[in-house]
């Protein structure tokens, strides 16, 4: 390592979570005044790279080399101390704060030891017109901005930082085309300001318009660097997903009469202002996909259908009748038998400490009980069962639900639900974090309780869950239905371009037609 | 434009202002003297003893935690300042920093515990809680004062300023002013809203969590002893009570949350606590008034809250999302 040492080099990371390799001998090596893409499916090892590399987790082994020289930190703040800043998937905003004191968090301008509030809002005004996010006001508490400019905040707050390698992790997920535009703007400006940037998106279009080198990773391990534009999409594809990839999803029934049964139908539902007017029907046998880009009222739909939201305007029907639903318990109930899989398992499907058999049958404890009190051997055989039907591997049904792998967390969770043999299935991104093994059966399982006459409603971050396990997607934009796709029509470049709300083969131009 | 976020963020504040201002008004109204700096005086006195325990459990509830042995640092305080509040003016000012140095060091003890020991405020306050009072068993096992306990102190604290400002109303402006204000606009205050409202983001986003949680625990200490120090003052003696220190306990809770502390963290300020702690001694004088049974005190001291509380919460029949109920 001589006079031009890279930025930063890492030499054999490897770091496991209990028996689980996230990460398995990583090499990478980030230039100044270069982009870097990192590609790779879900799972792949990418959020444990840019946690180690910004101190949130130690790595098990290996060296981390930053101007030549080793390094460690042992928190974020280390991390940012170096000139290393991350833009995290998961916000890391404080909603209470005013966007002001979340740009300059970590060193305010002070005077006699205090917040220096004038100062501190120029600061802020001027990280925020750098992201361009000129139009938010810093004086507004986070909680009180829509998802896209929080996002734009969290930008502005790396930039406050002055960072000499900026990590953006799926930086634009939540933001619309101009935005976006707006966000490649920023990075380019700050490539010919000297500044190294790692990008991960699996918007394979940004990383063209941007990188300067890409590495892909798949199941914890560099698979290859290359210079952008050495390959074409089809052998990067390849590269993330291996070979077996195609065997993944389990051949679909072939398109249907539409004269089916309509389970589920859904008129003019609105909750504003993220809801508008959707409608929708699925029928028996049909897994119906929910595609677009993340927040555009997927989550919101699949909560009003199962009787979360208040105030919904519009019409439920299950099997041709009219509904209301007001609760979970009534949408579970027999005559609308409906079940909801969760966006987070951790929290909002799993009582973690408490036993595998106790959550499994949480959902169906009428099924399972006389009078009120639980019939143990009855419980214990469904239990079994569905432990069983879903293969989950656990050391028994009395330990913690908390000690299961993730992939197995979310078959619980899934389990729980089918003791009730519900005919409406909704699932909120289920395999989010999950490993191939595990996704591959729960596609199986959807096809099967599809096949035996449920309707699935099916929403998905992962275009390529969409493209090989549903029916029909129905592509959401700004809180309403923008195009059904079925069939053939369903491929990674109508989704993309649909979810952009672009019309023709504009898709990354930014030319936003307006809703 | 301004003044609305800043409306919006003094919500809790502005309605136990509003609150107590209603409550204190009916009492003057009603009291037969009327408003006389004498009247005046005698309801900051009977205040200013829960606004300090108040402020002392506001800096915990901040951070999403709770301090129960607020009431128990209060009392033992206030045994060692019956000991140590004697002699010449320089000995008796020896003894005032000996005693906020005393709560300094319990509120330091109860963030290591936290912070280190990984352990939840609600379960380690209570077990130093116990130990405080044991402390306080072992400074006065009966009550009393020492011969030389410098009563001119007592006496000024409890007295007005140019006969018409109570001096207990002066000290807490002044602590509000010079100690609450800075600490509100410094970057460990900040902090400490921060680790209140999402403890993971101020830890992604390099904030001092530590440090902030810390002097969190050690400003309520150092309030909880001045607290401890006007109950000496109050009393011209030092008792370790038991029902005192529970109540005390309890009481500081009640004020914070009518003063607009969320007890989530993240969202309330000292001020609010200071006039929850006023209008909820302020119940007390309205049925002194009124002329209505002293034993009737906690009854109302209950539905008072019990009505404030729910106002403050009115705003949950807008939630629109029910996930919103459990978060």
């Amino acid at each position: 390592m001589t006079a031009a040492a890279p930025l930063l080099r890492l030499e054999g990371i490897s770091k496991r979570y209990g028996g689980v390799r996230a990460l398995e001998g990583a090499d990478l090596v980030i230039e100044a005044g270069r982009v870097h893409a990192i590609l790779g499916e879900n799972g792949a090892g990418k959020s444990t790279l840019i946690k180690v590399i910004s101190g949130v987790v130690a790595p098990d082994e290996g060296t981390m080399l930053l101007d030549g020289r080793e390094v460690r930190f042992a928190d974020p703040a280390a991390a940012n101390a170096a000139g290393i800043v991350c833009i995290f998937q998961e916000l890391s905003l404080i909603p209470d704060l005013t966007v002001a004191d979340n740009i300059i968090a970590s060193n305010p301008p002070t005077r006699l030891g205090m917040i220096d509030r004038t100062a501190q809002r120029r600061l802020a005004e001027d990280a925020l017109r750098r992201a361009g996010g000129g139009d938010i006001d810093p004086r507004v508490p986070v909680k009180d901005l829509p998802l896209s400019r929080r996002q734009i905040v969290e930008i502005a707050k790396a930039l406050a930082r002055k960072p000499r390698l900026l990590i953006l992790d799926e930086a634009t997920s939540a933001l619309t085309a101009t935005d976006v535009e707006t966000v490649l703007a920023v990075i380019r400006r700050l490539r010919s300001e000297g500044v190294a940037l790692m990008y991960i998106s699996h918007r394979m279009h940004e990383i063209a318009a941007l990188a300067d080198d890409c590495t892909v990773f798949r199941n914890g391990r560099k698979i290859a660097t290359y210079a952008a534009g050495s390959k074409t999409d089809e052998q990067v594809v390849e590269l993330m997903i291996g070979r077996e990839y195609h065997n993944v999803f389990p051949p679909k029934p072939g398109p249907r009469t539409e004269s089916g049964v309509a389970v589920l139908e859904v008129r003019n539902l609105s909750w504003a202002p993220r809801l508008r007017d959707v409608s929708l029907t699925a029928r028996a046998g049909e897994i119906v996909g929910l595609g677009g880009l993340d927040g555009q009222g997927q989550r919101e739909l699949m909560l009003a259908l199962f009787g979360v939201l208040r105030g919904t305007a519009g019409e439920i029907l299950i099997d041709g009748e009219k509904v209301s639903i007001n609760s979970p318990r009534q949408a579970k109930s027999d005559r609308i038998g409906m079940a909801l899989i969760p966006e987070d398992r951790k929290t909002e499907g799993l009582m973690l400490p408490m036993s595998v058999r106790d959550n499994l049958s949480f959902a169906a404890l009428s099924e399972v009980s006389r009078l009120g009190v639980i019939d143990s051997a009855r419980e214990r055989r469904k239990v079994d069962e569905m432990i069983a039907l879903l293969s989950i591997k656990t050391a028994g049904t009395g330990v913690p639900a908390g000690s299961l792998s993730g992939g197995n967390q979310q078959k619980i969770v899934i389990a729980k639900w089918l003791m009730r043999q519900p005919r409406v299935i909704l699932l909120n991104d289920p395999t989010r974090g999950i490993d191939v093994g595990t996704k591959q059966e729960i596609y199986q399982l959807l096809r099967k309780l599809a096949d035996e006459g449920a309707a699935i409603l099916f929403y998905s971050t992962d275009y390529d869950e969409l493209i090989g396990c549903c029916d029909r997607v129905l592509v959401m934009y700004d809180g309403t239905v923008r195009r059904t796709l079925a069939g053939a029509e369903i491929t990674e470049h109508a989704l993309i371009s649909s979810a952009l709300n672009l019309t023709g083969e504009e898709a990354g131009r930014g030319s936003r037609t307006v809703p | 434009m301004s003044w609305r976020y800043w409306f919006s963020d003094n919500r809790g504040t502005l309605l136990a202002v509003a609150i107590f201002l209603a409550m204190f008004v009916l009492y003057i109204a009603n009291h037969p003297a009327g408003f006389t700096a004498n009247v005046v005086q005698t309801a900051a006195n009977k205040g200013v003893l829960l606004a300090l325990v108040a402020i002392a459990q506001t800096f915990v509830v901040l951070t999403a935690g709770i301090d129960l042995s607020v009431g128990m640092i209060l009392v033992m305080t206030s045994c060692l300042a019956s000991h140590i509040l004697a002699g010449t003016p320089l000995m008796t000012g020896l003894g005032v920093a000996g005693v906020l140095g005393a709560g300094m060091l319990a509120g330091a003890l109860n963030g290591l515990i936290v912070i280190f020991g990984r352990l939840q405020p609600i379960v380690a306050t209570i077990a130093t809680g116990a130990i405080f009072f044991g402390i306080a068993l072992i400074l006065r096992p009966t009550p009393g004062a020492s011969p030389e306990l410098n009563w001119d102190l007592a006496d000024m604290m409890m007295g007005k300023v140019a006969n018409t400002v109570p001096m207990s109303l002066v000290v807490l402006a002044a602590l509000v002013l010079f100690v609450w204000i800075p600490f509100r606009r410094s970057v460990i205050g900040r902090a400490t809203y921060a680790v209140g409202s999402s403890e993971i983001a101020a830890y992604m986003s390099g904030m001092p969590i530590r440090r902030a949680k810390f002097t969190a625990y050690v400003m309520s200490g150092l309030f909880a002893a001045m607290g401890g120090l006007y109950l000496t003052f109050f009393t011209y003696s030092g008792e370790a009570s038991l029902s005192n220190g529970n109540t005390y306990t309890l009481y500081s809770i009640a004020a914070v949350v009518l003063g607009g502390v969320s007890l989530f963290g993240g969202r309330g300020s000292a001020i609010g606590a200071i006039f929850g702690a006023l209008a909820f001694r302020s119940i007390g004088d309205l049925l002194f008034v009124f002329d209505l049974d002293p034993l009737l005190q906690p009854l109302f001291q209950g539905v008072v809250l019990m009505i404030a509380v729910s106002i403050g919460s009115a705003r949950l029949f807008q939630v629109r999302n029910r996930l919103e109920f459990f978060s």
